[in-house]
């Protein structure tokens, strides 16, 4: 099972896409590759207010991940907490696994030629931190949420 | 090695609290301040290293070779650059006198260094942005308070209802203020939003107006007159605090609600239902006068009369209101000094403080110098040095600006990357950006006062310097060597502290010295003294304003409604870019790359304009620009609305250059629009014709 997830509190959520350029700045990522996105549904009037929700993605960290069935060089390991990451030694940057992915999660980064994808951080997260996203969500809309079995 | 440094975030001019990690000169992360922002950032926050290492900023000082504007450069040092400078400089004042040079920036803690360099040089004519920006709203709570717009901070997450015209703080990002409201509408708290269109903010409402564009200021009149009315307001505040309420009674009987509902367009029974809300709410609610108000020909009174709501509240100085900050003296601590130097004794060339009584003489008015400068009456302007300040962007119609520019000699500008006045200037002076560069000691005013300090994370990555050493160089060689006596940022701040006792050390722990543990509060029955007007009341009627002519409480005048075709010109933010300032950094350009214009439904229809279509905007004057039309059912049909900053026509800026819309360039003739009460530029009266334009391809003819 999964021992993390992210989760967005819509009502705090402004639609600010900061969580985008967080992960991109600690990924060092180039124009190119976003991996997460901040979303929302055309405005609708509710009660004389136009209101809309943003909704938060990025890797699903899928219980049996397609991307790493077909990957053939099995670059893409779950690891026991759940988390979905690339091996960057072992990846050819072949992107199969893009096409593999039902959501097209994993993208090139050009400055490397490797597969990157939301791996909620795990450097971070292995040190004890939050991701990136969550961290420095600027209304502290994004959870890092740790689940427990009841 | 791993370093840790805290600092202020210079992406734009709120200044967060920021720590920022280090490693073998690269910076490596940036989060809010832990002990402040539980490490919330915005988007531009973590565009910080994007900056840095941007190549598309000058990276050493440029002189001008061929005409203005035409783009082509001479790479020098600094020393040649600073010769340069200082020798126009030094004969610009021997044959027009010091009071011929300009040194512009924007406002802030940092300001004192610009403003004394302009006095030693002997001049009187230091400005800000400020008259596109938040001038109308501080003469207005200036004229009723005594106290300017920083006169009071606003305890947003105590509060049970807040109150935005237009302030969309959701775009316009104050990181720490927006965590409040978040707080505050979590628990339960209210938010009441009036705008033209849907915003960001908006979207966040427990209530919503759209108003007629330019009518902001009659239902704020409703408003007062229903709470007078029904007596909702705290009399034993008013009877304490407040002159010639009497006056505003009489005046406000005519402006109904159900007047209003009319004039704005909204609904009688939601005005109603507001005031309802906010006689609950009471004395919890905050109507915020507005940040950015330089909009209507009106903003002033719209500015003021919001006030006026905040002292009906009787919300001042009590949790969830208004709340009067705090310095040093409060919390029985010394304050830092300033370098700083006496404002000569000569007319400010924009006539504030001679022509214009009623105005702070602090930054005076920049739009009023134009007219000086084109007339040379009471004196030529030959120099101009902007600050990290880009008159092109921030005011409007440029063009009108650079025939007022040319009759100078000598313009210079000092920046972290080009702006569209240094493209125009004859010498750049590259700054280093925020990450790179040492900033004084400032001082945060609040229930708990602190210092706080810009700390440099990496080596500057191209050859560029800290403003300090920039305005010592040049005084240095202009012979004001008593303007600026340090050799150092540290020396400096060394002097700075003096007075309080602390050393830098003190800043280690957290990034900044708290002066108090505990929040000060003053009594709130105990307020004398805290309101400067010259009776120490807070004064309906200003008699600053009526020696000046001008109305303090004044008659409501329906704005103009555009004539057929034409259009409002409406303009805001995103919380994305900053001005004009982060089109061209690739992580925000990469998420918002251009604007759209905002357009009603019904409207476009008429126009045969659908969601994407190219639309021609055109200037009075036959100025056009193109730009993808946006088309909604949340603007309001009178207006066009577009986000301000793009359009910028910076050749080395490959990203921005020529992307997207500038709205101020549309602006045309705007710069004599001007809020003769406030000071202020009335930047949403101008009129744009919007059409379908031949650039959208019928058929495609070719393979
Ligand atoms: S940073 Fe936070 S508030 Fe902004 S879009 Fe992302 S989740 Fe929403
Ligand atoms: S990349 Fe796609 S398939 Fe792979 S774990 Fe993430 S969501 Fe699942
Ligand atoms: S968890 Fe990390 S990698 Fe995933 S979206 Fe957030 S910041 Fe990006
Ligand atoms: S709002 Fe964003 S860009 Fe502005 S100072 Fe704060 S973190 Fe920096």
């Amino acid at each position: 099972m999964n021992k993390y997830m992210i989760y967005l509190n819509t009502i705090r959520c402004i639609g600010c896409h900061a969580c985008e350029v967080h992960c991109k700045a600690n990924k060092n990522l180039p124009f190119g590759p976003i991996l997460c996105e901040i979303d929302h549904k055309p405005l609708k009037s509710i009660r004389g207010v136009p209101k809309t929700e943003f909704s938060f993605r990025s890797c699903y960290q899928c219980e049996d991940p397609y991307c790493g069935d077909i990957c053939p060089t099995d670059a893409i390991t779950k690891r026991e907490d759940g988390i979905v990451v690339v091996d960057d030694e072992k990846c050819i940057g072949c992107m199969a696994c893009a096409g593999a992915c039902p959501w097209g999660i994993p993208q090139l980064n050009p400055l490397t030629n490797k597969m990157v994808k939301c791996d909620y951080c795990v450097d971070r997260v292995d040190a004890g931190l939050k991701p990136a996203c969550v961290t420095k969500c600027t209304t502290h809309a994004l959870k890092f949420v740790t689940m427990e079995v009841v | 090695m791993k370093e840790s440094v805290y600092s202020i975030c210079g992406m734009c001019t709120v200044r967060c609290p920021i720590r920022v990690e280090v490693e073998d000169n690269e910076v490596t992360w940036i989060e809010g301040n832990p002990h402040l922002l539980d490490g919330a950032l915005c988007a531009k926050g973590s565009a910080g290293p994007a900056l840095v290492k941007d190549d598309e900023r000058p990276q050493q000082p440029l002189i001008r070779e061929g005409g203005r504007g035409a783009g082509r450069w001479k790479e020098v040092s600094w020393e040649t650059a600073y010769d340069y400078i200082a020798k126009k400089l030094n004969t610009i004042k021997k044959e027009h006198g010091p009071e011929s040079l300009v040194v512009s920036s924007r406002g802030g803690p940092w300001q004192s260094m610009y403003k004394a360099f302009c006095h030693a040089f002997g001049s009187p004519n230091y400005t800000n942005h400020d008259s596109t920006c938040g001038r109308n709203t501080h003469h207005a709570s200036l004229s009723l308070n005594g106290v300017g717009r920083k006169g009071f901070v606003y305890d947003i997450k105590n509060s049970k209802h807040l109150v935005l015209f237009g302030r969309n703080m959701f775009a316009s990002l104050r990181i720490a203020e927006n965590i409040q409201t978040m707080d505050m509408l979590e628990k339960g708290g209210r938010l009441t939003y009036v705008d033209v269109r849907q915003s960001m903010t908006g979207l966040k409402a427990t209530r919503f107006f759209q108003v007629r564009p330019g009518t902001d200021y009659a239902l704020i009149l409703g408003i007062i007159n229903e709470v007078i009315e029904r007596k909702l307001y705290d009399q034993k505040f008013i009877d304490k605090y407040v002159s010639d309420f009497d006056q505003l009674c009489t005046f406000i009987e005519e402006y109904t609600p159900a007047w209003a509902a009319k004039e704005c367009g909204v609904k009688e029974k939601a005005i109603k239902q507001f005031v309802d809300e906010i006689a609950e709410d009471m004395p919890h609610v905050i109507f915020h006068p507005g940040w950015m108000l330089t909009r209507y020909q009106d903003s002033f009174y719209a500015s003021r009369a919001l006030h006026i709501l905040n002292v009906l509240m009787g919300n001042i100085e009590i949790k969830g209101g208004l709340l009067i900050p705090k310095g040093p003296g409060d919390c029985n601590a010394k304050g830092i000094q300033n370098v700083d130097f006496p404002k000569p004794d000569i007319k400010r060339a924009d006539g504030v403080g001679w022509k214009y009584k009623h105005f702070d003489k602090g930054p005076g008015l920049q739009h009023l110098f134009f007219p000086t400068m084109l007339s040379e009456d009471p004196y030529p302007i030959k120099a101009w040095i902007a600050m990290r300040h880009d008159p092109f962007t921030c005011m409007p119609d440029p063009e009108a600006q650079k025939r007022a520019f040319d009759k100078c000699d000598l313009l210079v500008s000092i920046d972290t990357h080009y702006s569209e006045f240094g493209w125009y200037a004859d010498v750049i002076l590259p700054e280093s950006t925020y990450l790179e560069r040492d900033n004084p000691i400032c001082l945060q005013k609040g229930l708990k006062p602190r210092l706080a300090v810009r700390r440099k994370c990496v080596d500057p990555v191209f050859d560029t310097k800290p403003s300090w050493e920039i305005f010592k160089n040049l005084a240095d060689r202009c012979d004001m060597k008593d303007y600026f006596p340090f050799n150092s940022m540290e020396k400096y701040w060394e002097w700075q502290l003096e007075p309080t006792g602390l050393t830098m050390k003190d800043f280690e722990e957290k990034g900044f010295v708290s002066l108090t543990d505990e929040p000060v509060m003053y009594d709130p029955d105990n307020l004398e003294g805290q309101f400067k007007t010259p009776s120490g009341k807070i004064e309906m009627v200003s008699k600053k304003l009526t020696d000046a002519g001008l109305d303090s409480l004044k008659p409501y005048i329906s704005p103009e409604k555009p004539s057929k075709g034409k259009f409002r010109l409406v303009y805001g933010r995103s919380a994305i870019h900053t001005h004009g300032h982060t089109i061209n950094n690739i992580l925000l350009y990469e998420l918002m790359p251009k604007n759209t214009l905002w357009i009603n439904t019904r409207v476009a229809s008429k126009l045969n304009v659908k969601e994407g279509d190219i639309v021609d905007v055109i200037a009075v004057n036959g100025f056009k620009q193109r730009i993808r039309a946006h088309v909604t059912d949340f603007i309001h049909p009178e207006c066009v609305f577009t986000v301000h900053g793009f359009g910028r026509q910076i050749p080395l800026q490959s990203r921005a250059y020529h992307a997207g819309l500038s709205d101020q360039k549309l602006m045309v003739g705007m710069l004599d629009k001007w809020d003769k009460a406030g000071g202020g530029l009335n930047l949403c009266e101008s009129f744009v014709t919007v059409r379908r334009s031949a650039r959208n391809p019928r058929r495609r003819v070719e393979l």
